[in-house]
């Protein structure tokens, strides 16, 4: 089951995190090698449009729908911003859209991220978290009136 | 450079004062750079507190007993102790605020809006906090009143040239930062206080930087307010004082009424109070102001020179050693400037820099600082921007530089 591939990818995730014994600068170098590993965004997606709303860094983020799965593409101008973006990318990607849409997404908390990145850095990465369900919702809509 | 310190001071003793220097942050030792955005405080303010509470706390100024008496005689005595700080002329010129935004607020407000009329002009600067640009904003453009800007050169510094030259006759306030928060530039206040007084006009000084790194004597500068923050300067948040000349107070309207403020209530009139009380609307602030005293003294204590002295070591050191850092660019070169140095790193967001700094337990400030129009003029989001207080040592700005050297290295 697909659901299972994102939660497979969580538990990677939650195990790379917790091999990192809490220690605030490797888990930087972790998301900033991350980030690093993220396609690279074209330049023509990073509009105004496409800028993630209540994130302190700008991030970009735009999804297709292909075959009833999403695909992300994404950006930040900030390096570790990059790495929490991309930890998203990496866990929902070719993820179906109710999936990705009702994916319990336990690995923010397990992995302890309120406290290491921060309560306004939480909320921006949430702003993320929420911005991928909107274009889930978006495109389950889009397909539900076109069927 | 290491022995580059003021000879006077025991740096290891003062730390002692500051309780929260002994923590540990990501399991590192704690760094404090961060002290043109708030300073740490003492144990003789912090224990001002507790004291306060425990002792003595009661609303002043109208109580009989007993406890109200020894409250306001030691909230009178902090207006004392902030007189002779300032060196103001008289105690009632010291107005006990919430900080230097709720001072220049009052200004605008209680100033501005008596006496600005269309088509007058405020001259501020380009380096000018946020706080120091808006409330003239808003009175400007409720009075018809025009804001105009001086420029500031490429080492961030303003020129008396340009100041003299947009001072006009229409110039009804000149408001002009002491030292910058984003740059560490000290302005010619007292020079810039004669061209604005040759054209009739006010000079407001906003000293929130400068309260604990410069020497401030209100009646030698001749400003007509000055306006500052206690955080700043070892005490606590919420408090600050606003300075203004007897004659201009007096013609002052207030603009919070409420208690304290009045002299006499009826529903037909109300009579106000003297100064400084009719600018002190409710019950103030009591304990933390009973604090700020305790900061002055601790500031005194030590001697603004000695301070003075040793901020400065700090910071020709932090050039120095920032300066081999591959791609720094520095912010703020002035000849007169305060332990502030901000810069850029190529290939270095400053948001990743400030967390990695914060990883390695080292505290500084990245953005805009509430200074964006500067920031525009630069040409940049932000910088990165270490402060350095009489706690802070060369071996931390030692320890700083490497950092940021490590943190370069990651993004080659």
């Amino acid at each position: 089951m697909a659901d299972n591939t994102i939660n497979t990818k969580q538990d990677e995730i939650i195990e790379q995190f917790s091999m990192l014994d809490g220690d605030m600068e490797m888990m930087i170098g972790y998301l900033i090698e991350l980030g690093e590993k993220l396609p690279e965004m074209p330049e023509s997606l990073k509009t105004e449009d496409n800028i993630v709303k209540g994130c302190q860094s700008k991030v970009w983020l735009t999804a297709e729908e292909n075959d009833g799965k999403l695909h992300f593409q994404a950006d930040s101008n900030t390096a570790i911003t990059k790495g929490l973006v991309s930890l998203l990318v990496s866990i929902l990607n070719n993820g179906k859209i109710d999936e990705v849409l009702n994916a319990d997404l336990y690995f923010v908390h397990k992995i302890g991220m309120n406290r290491f990145i921060g309560t306004q850095r939480s909320n921006g990465f949430l702003s993320m978290i929420k911005q991928i369900k909107m274009y889930a919702l978006a495109y389950k809509t889009k397909l539900e009136n076109e069927a | 450079m290491s022995t580059a310190v003021a000879p006077k001071l025991d740096i290891q003793k003062i730390r002692k004062d500051f309780p929260i220097l002994e923590q540990k942050v990501n399991g590192k030792p704690l760094i404090y750079f961060d002290n043109a955005a708030t300073t740490q405080k003492p144990k003789q303010v912090i224990d001002a507190i507790s004291e306060y509470y425990e002792g003595y706390n009661a609303n002043i100024h109208r109580g009989l007993h007993s406890l109200a008496e020894k409250a306001t005689t030691a909230f009178e005595d902090s207006r004392k102790v902030f007189h002779k700080f300032i060196n103001a002329a008289e105690v009632e010129e010291v107005i006990f605020t919430r900080g230097t935004t709720d001072g220049i607020n009052l200004i605008a407000n209680a100033y501005g809006r008596k006496f600005l009329q269309k088509g007058d002009e405020i001259l501020i600067t380009a380096m000018e906090h946020h706080s120091n640009i808006v409330p003239w904003q808003m009175i400007a453009e409720e009075k018809g009143a025009i804001l105009k800007v001086v420029p500031v050169n490429a080492k961030g510094e303003i020129s008396l040239d340009e100041v003299e030259k947009l001072i006009t006759d229409k110039t009804k306030i000149v408001s002009v930062v002491y030292a910058s928060n984003s740059l560490g530039t000290v302005n010619p206040v007292k020079e810039i206080a004669k061209l604005a007084h040759a054209k009739n006009a006010v000079m407001v000084v906003d000293g929130a930087q400068a309260s604990s790194h410069c020497k401030v004597d209100v009646q030698d500068l001749d400003c007509d307010f000055y306006a500052t923050s206690g955080h700043k300067m070892y005490g606590p948040t919420g408090c600050g004082i606003l300075y203004g000349k007897r004659a201009i107070l007096e013609e002052m309207t207030p603009y919070q009424g409420g208690g304290e403020m009045i002299n006499n209530v009826s529903f037909e009139k109300t009579t106000y109070n003297d100064i400084p009380y009719k600018f002190e609307a409710g019950t103030p602030n009591i304990a933390d102001v009973v604090a700020l005293k305790h900061a002055a003294e601790y500031i005194d204590s030590i001697g603004k020179d000695n301070i003075m002295a040793h901020e400065q070591a700090l910071t020709r050191n932090a050039h120095k050693r920032l300066s081999e850092v591959p791609g720094i660019h520095f912010y703020g070169t002035a000849e007169d400037k305060v332990s502030v140095v901000s810069f850029t790193i190529d290939n270095v967001h400053p948001y990743d820099a400030g967390m990695m700094l914060d990883a390695k337990g080292i505290a500084v400030r990245t953005g805009h600082h509430c200074t964006q129009p500067l920031m525009d003029h630069f040409g940049i989001e932000g910088t990165i921007r270490a402060s350095f207080s009489v706690y802070n040592t060369i071996e931390e700005i030692d320890f700083f530089a490497d950092s940021l050297k490590d943190i370069v290295a990651k993004f080659s």
